[in-house]
Formats: C-alpha cells, structure tokens, sequence
C-alpha cells in the first residue's frame, strides 16, 4: 500500500476499519490468518491508493469509493445458468460457497472457508507489491470460496464455472485453481449480481490459479456486475514449463470495477494470452490493469483488448510487461483498440515495457477510432438500416477477439453474452 | 425505370464538381453500359446512386420508378431495389459473411412487409447462388470479404445481388481484377438476372465485359457528362478508335 500519510480518513476508510472491528470475531482462520488479516486492514488505515500512486493514476480509488455498503446482503441470490452448457457450476451466494461440493472426476474441491479456519492458504494472503490496495481489502475480510484442484494429468470433459454472485452488502471471495502438470480444463469465473434495494455493493474477488508444467488452462471472467455494485478483482496466476494459459476477460457491468491481471511465467516455453472485453456504458468507471512478468527465458505472451465506449462511460488500460534479466528469448505483444463511440466517453490507455534481457521481442500499440464510415456505407448499401448496420460493426469489432479462442462452444456462448449487453445498451 | 435529370454533384470535402449536368434514362429490362475515361465520373455517378454521404447532388435529380430517391439514405435505396456492385468491395473484419447475408435479405424482406426466411431456406438460397457462381461454400464462413482475392470479392458483390433480387442493378468496373474464367462466371451471374422488371447499369471501362453482357444501349461519361449514347457498336468503335474521337466530336 501506499504510504502517504492521508489528512484525514474518508468515510469510507472509516467504513472498513470499523467494519473490520466489528467483523473479526466472525472472520474464519488460524493464528497465521490473523497475521495477514492484521497487515491488510494496517494497509488500509494508511489510506487507500490515490492519483498519486503510479498504478492507480487513472482510477483513484480513494476519491472514487464514495460509501461503503453494511455487510449484510439486501437479498438471497440464486445460482445462474452457466455460461458455458453442461459445465459444473460452483455457486458463492453473498459471499458464502456451498455445502454441496459436486464430485468431477480429477478434481478435488474444498471450501474456502475450511482452508482459512486451518490456515493453509496463509501464505498466499501476501501483498503482490507496495500498492495492493485489492488483495489488502480482500486478504482483511475474506470468508468463503473455493480451492479447486486439478490432478496431474486430468483432461476435464465438461468446463467449471465459479460463481461469485451477490445481492446488496459486501462480499470478499477467494477463488484458488491448481491445475496439475498435463492437465486440460476450462474455467470460467462469473462475477454478478442483482441490484440490492439501497443500492449498493462492494464486491472483492481474488483469483490464484497455478498453472502446472505443459497444463492447458483457458479461465474466462464473466463480469456482468449491476450498475449499483463496486467491483475490485485480481487474477493472479504463474504459468509453468511449456504450459499456456488463455485468459479471456469480459467487462460488462459495474459502477467502479477495477480487474487486475498479474501474471508470471515460471517456466520455459510458457505462453499466455491475454483477450479483454471493455463494454462500457453509463456513467460508469472500468479499468483493466496488467502485470506480466516474463521471468525465464523463451516465455511468449500475447494481448489484446478491445474497448466500445459509450455514454459516459470511462475506462482505462495499464499493461505492464516485465522482461527480466535472464529472461532471453521473450516474444511479447500488446495491442489496446478502442471505438469511442460518444463525445462524452473517455478511455485511457497506458502500455508500459520494463526490458532488462537484451535479446527479446516485444511490442505494444493503441487505438481510439470511430466507426469506419467505409463499412457502414457498405452495409446500409445492402440495405441494413443504420442502426442494425452500426450494431453489427460494433459487435464485430469486439467479436474478433472473441472468434479468436477458435472453440465454438466457447465462441457461441460469448458472443450470447455480446447480444445480451447489446440488446440492452445498443 | 431510372432517369436522371441535369444532375450536377461534388465532393462534401473540397466541393469538387464531379457530375457536370448529366442526363440518362434507363428503362426495366433495359442493360444499359456507361463508359468512359478515367476521372470522368463513373465511379462517383455509382456511389451518388447508391446515396453516399461523400457526395452533394446540388442540381437535379434521380428519379427511381419516378420518385425522386434525393432524399433517402443508402439502407432505404438498397431496400427499394437497387443494388451497387462496389468496384472495391470493403473487407469488414468480424462481421461473419453468412450472418451479413441472412440480416441483409431479412431486413429488405422486413422492409417489403415479409416473413424473415427461415434457416433452411436460407442456406438452400445460399447455397445454390454459390454453386452458380462457383464459390466454395467455405469461403462464406470467413469474415465478410475479408481474405478473399479480387475476383472472389468481385463473385461475392454478385452473389449479394442475386440473393437480394434489386431491380435497379449498378455495376461498376466488375470486370476490373477478374481473369478470363472468372469473368465469364460473374458474367453468366449477371445475365442470368436480365429480366423485363429489371434494370442493369454496368460501368466499365472495356469493351471486354460487353462481349459478354451485351449492353442494350452504351453512354459514354466525360467530364461528368453523358456526352455520346449508342447502341452496342458505339462499344466496339469505342474499342477500335478510343474516346478522343467522340470527345472531339462533342467538343
């Protein structure tokens, strides 16, 4: 965390101070959860991050955190239908996961919860860096979730699906995934909700995920939070020798949702793919940060996000490649394109190369464009109203990357939620 | 079925005359071939026909079956019947071809008052128009246009144009980027649609492609204006002399 000393506390750092106090005695975990607990809520009473900090200049958080909703739901929340058909749904309703653990073959799920009450999961609570302003809110409070894991070798026929769903209040969830060496999954994380009565959400959600030597993981975030909800997620994952990890991220939802992406190849001849989706809509604040670091030699990495900005709507791109020393070999490419599509709508774009390997290759770039007004002559050429003709070059622009994970299970079923978020802001 | 009348136009940018007071009458049935030197205003007569925003008509009119079509936008042309087979077909990455193909024709159904087709008669359309215009089926599962060589682009605007049965047919410069075989293909494509309800208006700079879509009548386009018309011979002298003839002679 930053260690500005703040003026004077906002309501919201009070919030979540007093909150913590009144929470602890209800918070699962050992001795060695309460150290970290400890640390995280230190953290947050030194100030939460501002423009001032270099990482978060694009989306202060201190200024942007207005209020800070009670813990307690304003609803129950049900279970959804999963993205993907057939998949294995693993429900955490308003922060709490379920009893009822579905048996897969190769895999082993446990609670959360348990893993906190024994302490096992005590070492990855750490920080990732000064300015964890996520991973401390979510270390301070988390409750629930689940620890999936993924036998060696385990090719998973049907797809999983984490659901973190809530209805009003605070939730803080833990979503941890090791996938065994050789082994094949899909994982999608659906992160959603349901607009509370008073109207207010405050949602943090840390994924871990830890990608086994020649594993193949494609781990899809769903975010299709209510315009009432505050969104603070981070994916963190180390990819081993020879394995590849695809993370497809989709933002479609949420007031203020901020989803870091941090990121480590730790063994040769990993590769990861990086595909974003920014749909942003309202007067509402959406920002993608990316760590990556390319830590051994021969790692490759692709990413590209594509944003469709409208009303007055914000948002904003870090991506933020870390080449290290030894890391010969590198192929890293970045690329942010973004079809601003009101006057009013912004979007902020800020690639970052840090090299210190002299034999790599690595490249970023960025767009702002408005519709192509060759294409649309085009379409309404063939007798598409304007409207529809628009519609569909905006679907397009974004449906390529989507096209892209050549699975067409998994491309028929973003492209649903495509026309879902167009049927209601298109 | 098309008259256009003294239409004078420039370019919206830079206010440019293109289009210099130029008259031509097509009637239904008729094939009528508009040809021209470079720069004399061909492609820019297809695009104001097709209602492009670049262009002004400042003088004038194009009436369509007799109404004046000045006023509407290029979505309600194409739906009233006419079609532009575009010189350059644009490649729009993303937008499936078949998904382009199936919305086109349902909004021109839903703009006649009729029942979206349902999927299987659809693809049974597609996929006869195909066949007819020797494209591999495959090729329609790519993104519109996009990776497809010139003559499969130029193959795809007249596999549109069959499936979307206008009655007002703009061809510009079809032929242009097409080899022997494949101009024949397009051509059949093309004749196969002459019908009494129908008008085609081709653009072309050669001679060649009237071989084989025999031209009713033929206007030679100058500076913006229609300066000679003929019958087919006008094409062949045209061929055997060039245009310095007939631009001298109206000068």
């Amino acid at each position: 965390m930053n260690m500005h000393a703040q003026p004077q506390r906002t309501l919201a750092e009070t919030a979540l101070i007093d909150a913590f106090g009144e929470r602890l005695s209800l918070l699962p975990g050992d001795g060695a959860v309460m150290v970290k607990r400890d640390d995280a809520i230190e953290a947050i009473k030194h100030g939460l991050p501002t423009r001032r900090v270099e990482s978060w200049h694009y989306t202060d958080l201190r200024r942007l955190l207005t209020k800070v909703p009670a813990f307690e739901a304003g609803a129950v929340v049900k279970a959804l239908a999963p993205v993907l058909e057939g998949s294995a749904v693993m429900p955490v309703l308003n922060g709490v996961s379920n009893a009822k653990l579905p048996e897969i073959e190769g895999v082993t799920v446990q609670r959360l919860s348990e893993k906190l009450t024994d302490g096992s999961v005590a070492p990855g609570l750490d920080p990732y860096g000064d300015d964890d302003a996520i991973g401390a809110l979510n270390t301070a409070f988390v409750a629930d979730g689940y620890f999936v894991d993924i036998a060696d070798g385990a090719v998973l026929e049907k797809p999983v699906e984490l659901q973190n769903l809530q209805a009003g209040g605070q939730s803080h969830v833990r979503l941890l995934a090791r996938v065994g060496a050789g082994a094949k999954a899909i994982v999608v994380e659906r992160q959603a909700g349901e607009a509370s009565e008073d109207g207010e959400a405050l949602v943090s959600s840390v994924s871990q995920l830890v990608v086994g030597d020649g594993a193949e993981v494609t781990w899809l975030i769903v975010q299709e939070q209510p315009d009432t909800a505050t969104h603070l997620a981070q994916f963190k994952a180390h990819i081993g020798k020879d394995a590849k990890l695809t993370l497809f991220v989709m933002n479609a939802g949420g007031r203020l949702v901020r989803q870091e992406v941090v990121v480590r190849t730790t063994g040769e001849g990993a590769d990861f793919k990086l595909r974003g989706i920014n749909l942003l809509a309202g007067e509402t604040h959406t920002d993608t940060t990316m760590v990556l670091d390319h830590a051994v030699p021969h790692t490759t990495s692709t990413e590209v996000i594509r944003n469709v900005v409208t009303g007055k709507a914000r948002g904003v791109f870090q991506g933020r490649i870390n080449v290290h020393q030894y890391a010969q070999k590198t192929n890293a490419k970045m690329a942010c394109n973004t079809l601003l599509l009101s006057d009013d709508g912004e979007f902020s774009t800020k690639p970052e190369l840090e090299i210190f390997a002299d034999d790599v290759v690595c490249g970023h770039g960025a767009t702002v464009t408005e519709i192509d007004h060759n294409h649309l002559f085009y379409l309404m050429a063939r007798g598409i109203d304007e409207k529809s003709a628009r519609g569909l070059l905006v679907k397009a622009f974004v449906a390529e990357v989507i096209e892209e994970l050549d699975d067409e299970a998994l491309v028929e079923a973003l492209e649903e939620r495509l026309d879902g978020w167009f049927s209601t802001h298109g | 079925m098309l008259e256009i009348k003294n239409l004078h136009a420039r370019i919206v940018d830079d206010g440019t005359e293109i289009i210099r007071g130029l008259n031509l009458t097509v009637k239904a049935g008729e094939v009528a071939a508009i040809m021209g030197p470079n720069g004399s205003g061909k492609s820019t007569l297809s695009y104001i026909l097709a209602g492009r925003e670049d262009y002004e008509v400042t003088e004038g009119d194009i009436l369509y079956n007799g109404q004046s079509i000045l006023e509407m936008d290029p979505a309600e042309r194409a739906t009233a019947g006419i079609f532009l087979a575009f010189q350059y077909p644009m490649e729009i990455p993303g937008v499936a071809t078949m998904e382009f193909l199936k919305v086109a024709m349902n909004e021109q159904r839903k703009a006649r008052g009729e029942e979206p087709l349902k999927v299987p008669e659809f693809l049974k359309r597609v996929k006869e128009a195909a066949a007819s215009l020797s494209m591999d089926m495959n090729m329609l599962k790519r993104p519109l246009n996009v990776g497809f060589s010139g003559g499969e682009k130029k193959r795809a605007e007249i596999l549109q144009m069959k499936l979307l049965e206008p009655k007002l047919c703009v061809l510009d410069e079809t032929d242009s980027g097409l080899d022997i075989d494949a101009l024949k293909i397009v051509s059949d494509g093309v004749n196969a649609l002459r019908s009494p309800d129908r008008a085609i208006v081709v653009i072309t700079h050669y001679q060649r492609l009237l071989e084989h879509i025999v031209p009713d009548s033929v206007h030679v386009l100058y500076k913006g204006q229609v300066i000679k018309s003929g019958d087919k011979s006008l094409a062949l002298d045209l061929e055997a002399n060039g245009y310095a003839g007939v631009i001298g002679e109206a000068a």
